[in-house]
């Protein structure tokens, strides 16, 4: 009998998600449909407010990345002011954004996948945790615990708070460095980066153990899109779109970030409050494409930094061209995590750092101002539009994970082709098919800006559609 | 004619302390540190007693009465620390809350708004009536700074302080109860006044984030009111 399996509410992810798994006659799996069950208004509710609002505005729609939406509602404001930044503001924001990388990355990484890894997908969920991971694997746990308290520390040195500082602020930041506070963030980083590289070489000698789910976890052909600097370096800060497809060819290249409506565009589909965003040029839904720490690290010619760049090579041995299976965010988050702590040494021993001129100030003098950072889970684009008067006419964010809302439904497709067998519903498969959307880390309160939670809904569907059973939960 | 005020004796929390019959009960509790909490009063404006964040018991009368505009009275008895006092001032606080949308968290003036250190001073540590959630307008029309009708809480002291210090009147309340709001020059554009001087004194003495200066992202709007007593001191020392 044709039926539908659903995996309700998926765990481990930030925000709310439920999975769709469609069956056939044969009990064989027909689609699978990833499904946002959040909405939230935010765009809605940044009209009509002064545009100087916006960084602290937007850094709510998310506790786990606000330093991302701080960098690119306050880079969005740069362009609304026509300012250029001060050089040490920018560079300080960068060290923010690095620490802010780390912190999310370690948390991805160690508390949110690593108990899959370690415990194994079929452990028993009530141990498949964090704190089972604790227990078997004490000093990796501690390791995790310790990268994300650094990131989080150096975040709070800067801006006084580790959640939701108000210090980025429209033309840069505003307060300076002091040289205490530098040499602290100075040895943080250093410790960090040990972590970092351990934990690195550890995983890549466990890679092998991976490999079934490295090949069937969103293993499939799509481009990816992201910054690369003007030399084509890894970059989550300044920089230019670049597109490239599954074979390495590049297909867009030095894109102005203000342009990004050329190759980005939005579709919406019924099923979920997800926006569907997808390379232009291709149409919908061929356009599909990733971002993040995957996307960043196929897409650049290098990282710029020497233990990131050394590993770089060694994750490029995975296979010719882009590293196409999703399972190896993860190992590109590890990467990133290193090149962070390495820039972040980097930046602060630059000599003009503790000066004092960190913020330029203006009025809005332009109408529409456009910021684009790499977050940690992707790219993030803020697009304001202001009145005369300065006010928000409009908002349109587009959110890390909405631009893999594509990719994630196919590597949901693929993992329950692979793993789930109807007739035999097991606990392992379903956990895989949640796993591979931890692959992403997708931050769905982000992604849908949500306003309140949809009761979640479990249906059963023959081929004609029709409702066999049905189970509703507020 | 004696010019010697007449000095009277009152008792204000258990403690004896003389008074002239000009003094109000807010005056003479200042000055001997008992804290009475206030919105709308502001030393160097005339009073108003409106926010009636000052009220205070007085024996012998069932009303409680606001302290800045009660003056001091031959053997009166005040209490201004009752647990009746307290819930009132929280329940004042929670409605001004609930009246518009005070939003700290993304507020210029966060962590520098008396609305907000007042409610942390008196406990208010949740809303108990529904939020209204008007929709309001800002006037974001003038140069140098800006009104968000969202965070004002009516306490009329933009308007006094444009009348009685910089003279020039531009301020005013329109409109009756809930729908009481402050507008310029009998509602023209900020931007368009013709009686603002950009003296920006409506600014510095607006308790909450509702009359800040422009280019101030959240939290960075510290206000500066030192400036009044000495300019009203020395108008009445130099009529
Ligand atoms: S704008 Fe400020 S000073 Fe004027 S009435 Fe409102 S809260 Fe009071
Ligand atoms: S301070 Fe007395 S009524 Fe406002």
């Amino acid at each position: 009998m044709p039926r539908t399996i659903t995996i309700d509410p998926v765990t481990r992810i930030e925000g709310h998600a439920r999975i769709t798994i469609k069956l056939d006659d044969a009990g064989k799996v027909d689609d699978a449909l990833f499904h946002v069950t959040q909405f939230r208004g935010f765009e809605k509710f940044c009209e009509g407010r002064p545009f100087p609002e916006m960084p602290s505005l937007t850094a709510r729609t998310c506790g786990i990345c606000p330093v991302s939406h701080l960098m690119a509602a306050s880079k969005a404001c740069d362009s609304l002011m026509a300012v250029e930044i001060p050089p040490v503001g920018a560079k300080l924001r960068k060290v923010m954004n690095y620490a802010q990388m780390t912190q999310s990355h370690a948390l991805s990484f160690f508390h949110l996948s690593s108990p899959d890894m370690l415990l194994g997908w079929d452990a028993e969920p009530a141990k498949r945790n964090v704190l089972g991971v604790m227990v078997e694997f004490p000093e990796l746990a501690r390791d995790g615990i310790r990268l994300r308290q650094i990131g989080q520390t150096i975040i709070a040195i800067l801006g006084k708070k580790k959640i939701h500082p108000a210090w980025m602020v429209p033309g840069g930041v505003n307060s300076s460095l002091t040289a205490d506070k530098r040499d602290d963030i100075l040895r943080m980083a250093e410790e960090g980066l040990d972590i970092a590289q351990r934990t690195l070489t550890w995983f890549e000698t466990q890679l092998p153990a991976f490999s079934e789910e490295a090949d069937h976890f969103g293993n499939f052909p799509s481009l990816f899109l992201g910054l690369v600097s003007a030399e084509g370096k890894l970059e989550h800060y300044d920089g230019f779109l670049r597109v490239k497809d599954h074979t390495g060819k590049i297909i867009e290249d030095m894109v102005p970030t203000d342009n990004y409506q050329d190759i980005v565009g939005e579709a919406v589909e019924s099923f979920s409050y997800m926006k569907f965003p997808y390379y232009k040029p291709m149409g919908y839904p061929k356009g599909m494409y990733r971002v993040g720490p995957l996307a960043r690290l196929n897409l650049c010619d290098s990282c710029g930094t020497p233990l990131a760049d050394e590993a770089l090579l060694r994750f490029r041995q995975i296979q010719q061209g882009p590293v196409l299976s999703s399972f190896h965010y993860h190992y590109a988050r590890l990467i990133e995590i290193v090149h962070a702590l390495e820039r972040i040494n980097e930046l602060l021993r630059e000599s003009d750092i503790l000066s004092e001129h960190v913020r330029a100030r203006a009025r809005g003098n332009r109408r529409r101002g456009i910021g684009i950072a790499e977050a940690p889970r992707g790219t993030l684009i803020h697009d304001y539009h202001i009145d005369e008067h300065c006010l928000m006419t409009k908002a349109n964010l587009i959110i890390a994970t909405g631009h893999n809302n594509l990719a994630m439904n196919q590597g949901v497709k693929q993992v329950a082709q692979h793993w789930v067998d109807g007739n035999k519903l097991q606990e392992h498969m379903l956990n895989r098919v949640e796993a591979v959307i931890r692959c992403y880390d997708p931050c769905l309160s982000c992604a849908t800006h949500a306003l309140g939670k949809m009761p979640l809904h479990i249906q059963l569907l023959d081929t004609q559609g029709k409702v066999m059973d049905e189970l509703t939960r507020s | 004619m004696s010019t010697q005020p007449h000095i009277i004796t009152l008792t204000i929390d258990g403690r004896e302390l003389s008074a002239t019959v000009d003094d109000s009960i807010l005056t003479i509790a200042r000055q001997h540190k008992i804290d009475i909490p206030t919105l709308c009063f502001l030393e160097g404006l005339s009073t108003w007693g409106a926010c009636r964040l000052c009220l205070v018991e007085i024996e012998g009368t069932p009303k409680l009465l606001s302290a800045c505009t009660t003056k001091c009275v031959e053997n009166m008895v005040v209490k201004t620390d009752t647990e009746r006092l307290k819930q009132h001032r929280k329940m004042i606080i929670e409605l001004l809350f609930a009246e518009r949308n005070h939003i700290c968290s993304v507020c210029v003036s966060n962590g520098a708004c008396e609305l907000q250190s007042l409610a942390q001073e008196c406990g208010v540590d949740h809303v108990s009536v529904p939020y209204r959630y008007p929709s309001l307008q800002l006037d974001s029309s003038h140069d140098l700074f800006r009104l968000d009708n969202n965070r004002c809480i009516l306490c009329t002291r933009c308007v006094r302080v444009c009348d009685e210090i910089e003279g020039a009147h531009t301020w005013d309340v329109a409109g009756r109860g809930i729908d009481a709001h402050v507008l310029t020059d009998l509602n023209t554009l900020w931007g368009d006044s013709e009686s603002c001087t950009s003296c920006g004194k409506c600014v510095q003495v607006c308790p909450t984030g509702a009359l800040v200066q422009k280019g101030t992202a959240v939290a960075e709007m510290h206000k500066q009111r030192e400036f009044l007593p000495y300019l009203t001191k020395m108008r009445r020392n130099h009529p």
